[in-house]
């Protein structure tokens, strides 16, 4: 990923991206209405507007913590996430603003939680990192490396033993492929067909390393030591995401058959708005990947191209996002603060169900 | 004397360990190329090259693991953990291996590692970065707890960490790594094991390390100019081994001790000393015990919140008009 692309290469990418995808004529993305289109192009809009005004909010020091940006990888949750039936679920990792758009959550309540309000989808508990809505079958944002990945496996182990056809996504980085716990959950998954399609978002970099300063071989194919189906897919075209996911999906769903989905992405912004970004990789990369590659501005050419955008509703759909994200902003300064009893709250369910409490003893010490 | 950070303070104890001991090497993620995630080990790799300051993957097991097994054959490895919050993904090479190697080898194996990393609240990280495990490693015998809470402090008792051929956890914090003080050059080498009278006083004695030292020295000076008390600051500095006679002779002198750690309260540091104190120096309280932790409850992200979870010292001053009334 590090690789700087040749000029003409960079040429024929710019190409590219005003013509149409190849993965547009794939079945799954030749049944989206035009509507549907719309839809897609204005949830990456909308995930992109997000976390540009997280960004202000952040240099403005109204959020406290990590922000991880997602900005370049829009495609990547909104194109897998565009497939989930209700029965599909989802697991990411820190990382999580754009899957947490992407299944439907609100921008108020996750703007809310960067705030530290008890507004918040999580009531200011959790933060940048741990978003959650099981309503919408999105089980987070995880602060540890690879650690959702068994996670994923598991609501896949829940899912076969209830007799449930669906199937768990679970996301990671290039970085967390390298975690033993990931490791044992390809074997279980393999050993026991569950319904999962584990998805590394290949950005190029673990913080400050590069892919190839970190693992050895190809990271897909390491599927292929625990007998797993694998596959790549570009991650700057939406349409190729959708394409590849949905072939793996549905071998989760219908035959439970576990697989490994290497999407090729890239970030734009440091690994947090803290990392400086300018010991690991070349600015002028960065630009690259901004002019030609770009999820939303490639996928924007191909709506073009099909007919289905213009420059009008363009700038309405980006209008309105950054309207929505102004809003969300409004609504996080306007919130309340949890308050100090509520650091108590939301540990143990009996402590916050008294009535129906079994056990007996302290819960809490001073 | 140099005024430097803690950080420098840190940096300056792993340079110039490195230039003494060709056994010694500093391993984890981020610490060569890019500087380290805190900008620790900035400058090493220029200055002892790749194959000391070593980057590795997002591997905490294997890695830790790996340093446990060098260090069998003599290597000193510094290994670094970006946070000590991810310990647990290593937990079973940390407290398995390294802590009863030399036990089960009838001390035929020696484990000199040391790991060492920020454990600390109060940065808005969350529940999965704020972990505080000094108390569950010191759990194990076998193994050696230090948390340091001053520059001097950090880089007198690395020095000491990395000679020392016992495995040592070295817990820094990383809203401490800025704070700037006075720290001898060269050759600074404080010993595991003896804790530090930061502030005198005679009229509590106030037991604590880490940053929570700070938080009590601020709350030390508030109780002396408001409320006309003398509070004694004890640093322990080290865990484990415990420097429990300098606790006991402050006690002694005190009558009334208030202990504060940013642990949460079950069987924190703060258990064990509050324990020995009762059972060693009984005859000499005026008063019970009381402890000051962080609220009892994984950490809160939301960042007001947050700085009330955690010890401050308003609420060490509270806690300590409380002990007085
Ligand atoms: C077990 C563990 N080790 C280290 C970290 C610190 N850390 C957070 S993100 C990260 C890099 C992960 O890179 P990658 O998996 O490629 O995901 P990306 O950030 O690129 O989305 C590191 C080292 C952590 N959170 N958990
Ligand atoms: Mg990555």
């Amino acid at each position: 990923m590090s690789k700087k692309p040749s000029a003409t290469a960079e040429k024929k990418d710019a190409e590219s991206a005003a013509s149409v995808s190849p993965a547009a004529n794939v079945g799954i993305n030749q049944k989206l209405t035009k509507d549907d289109r719309i839809d897609l192009f204005r949830m990456m809009m909308r995930i992109r507007r997000f976390e540009e005004r997280s960004l202000r909010a952040y240099q403005a020091k109204k959020i406290g913590g990590f922000l991880h940006l997602y900005i370049g990888q829009e495609a990547v949750a909104v194109g897998s996430c565009s497939l989930m039936g209700k029965n599909d679920h989802v697991f990411t990792a820190y990382r999580d603003h754009g899957h947490a758009i992407a299944v439907g959550m609100g921008v108020n309540e996750l703007m809310a939680e960067l705030y530290g309000k008890a507004t918040g989808c999580s009531k200011g508990k959790g933060g940048s990192m741990h978003y959650f809505a099981p309503d919408r079958n999105f089980w987070g944002g995880h602060g540890i490396v690879g650690g959702q990945i068994p996670l994923g496996t598991g609501l896949a182990y829940a899912l076969k033993y209830k007799n449930i056809k669906g199937a768990a996504m679970a996301f990671m980085g290039d970085g967390a492929v390298n975690q033993g716990a990931v490791h044992e959950a390809y074997n279980l998954a393999s050993l026991w067909q569950l319904p999962v399609v584990f998805v590394i978002e290949n950005n190029g970099y673990s913080m400050g390393t590069s892919q190839e300063r970190s693992s050895a071989g190809e990271l897909a194919k390491r599927a292929e030591g625990y007998n797993m189906a694998w596959g790549t897919c570009d991650g700057h075209d939406l349409y190729d995401v959708r394409a590849v996911m949905d072939k793996f999906l549905r071998a989760a769903r219908e035959e439970s058959k576990p697989s490994v989905v290497e999407v090729r992405t890239y970030r734009y912004r440091g690994h947090s708005v803290a990392d400086p970004d300018n010991t690991y990789r070349a600015k002028a990369e960065i630009e690259e990947y901004r002019r030609t590659k770009d999820p939303i501005q490639v996928f924007q050419h191909q709506l073009v191209a099909e007919g289905v955008l213009d420059e009008a509703l363009i700038e309405k759909i980006d209008q309105a996002a950054r309207a929505e994200a102004e809003a969300a902003a409004e609504f996080a300064e306007a919130s309340p603060y949890p308050t100090v009893d509520d650091i108590q709250k939301d540990v143990y369910w009996e402590a916050d169900n008294p009535s129906e409490r079994k056990s007996k003893g302290r819960l809490f010490f001073d | 004397m140099p005024v430097i950070s803690y950080r420098e303070a840190i940096r300056h104890a792993l340079a110039e360990e490195l230039e003494r001991d060709a056994n010694v090497v500093v391993l984890g993620e981020e610490v060569a190329q890019f500087n380290g995630a805190y900008k620790v080990t900035e400058g090493l790799l220029a200055k002892f090259g790749p194959n000391r300051i070593v980057d590795t993957p997002i591997s905490e097991a294997g890695f830790i693991g790996m340093g446990v097994g060098a260090s069998m054959l003599g290597i000193r490895p510094v290994m670094e953990l970006m946070f000590w919050s991810f310990y647990s993904v290593a937990f079973d090479q940390i407290l398995n291996n390294a802590a009863n190697v030399r036990y089960m080898s009838g001390g035929l194996i020696n484990c000199p590692i040391v790991i060492r990393g920020p454990a600390n609240g109060g940065t808005n990280v969350g529940a999965t970065h704020s972990h505080t495990p000094e108390n569950v490693l010191a759990n194990h015998p076998g193994v050696k707890v230090v948390v340091p809470s001053t520059p001097s402090d950090a880089k007198g008792l690395l020095k000491s960490a990395i000679r020392d051929n016992d495995p040592v956890f070295f817990l820094e914090n990383t809203i401490l790594y800025g704070d700037k003080g006075e720290v001898p050059e060269g050759e600074h080498v404080i010993p595991l094991g003896v804790a530090d009278v930061k502030r005198a006083g005679t009229d509590l004695t106030i037991v604590t390390y880490g940053r929570s030292v700070l938080h009590s020295l601020a709350a030390a000076d508030l109780l002396q100019k408001e409320h006309d008390v003398s509070a004694e600051v004890v640093d322990l500095r080290t865990i484990r081994p415990l420097d429990i006679d300098t606790v006991l002779a402050s006690v002694a002198k005190t009558h009334r001790v208030l202990i504060v750690e940013e642990q949460k309260p079950f069987a924190s540091v703060g258990s064990q000393l509050a324990y020995m104190i009762q059972r060693e120096a009984f005859d000499e309280l005026d008063a019970p015990i009381h402890r000051l932790t962080t609220v009892d409850a994984p950490a809160i992200y939301s960042p007001p919140i947050e700085a009330e979870q955690l010890p401050n010292p308003q609420r060490v001053l509270k806690a300590a008009l409380e002990l007085m009334a």
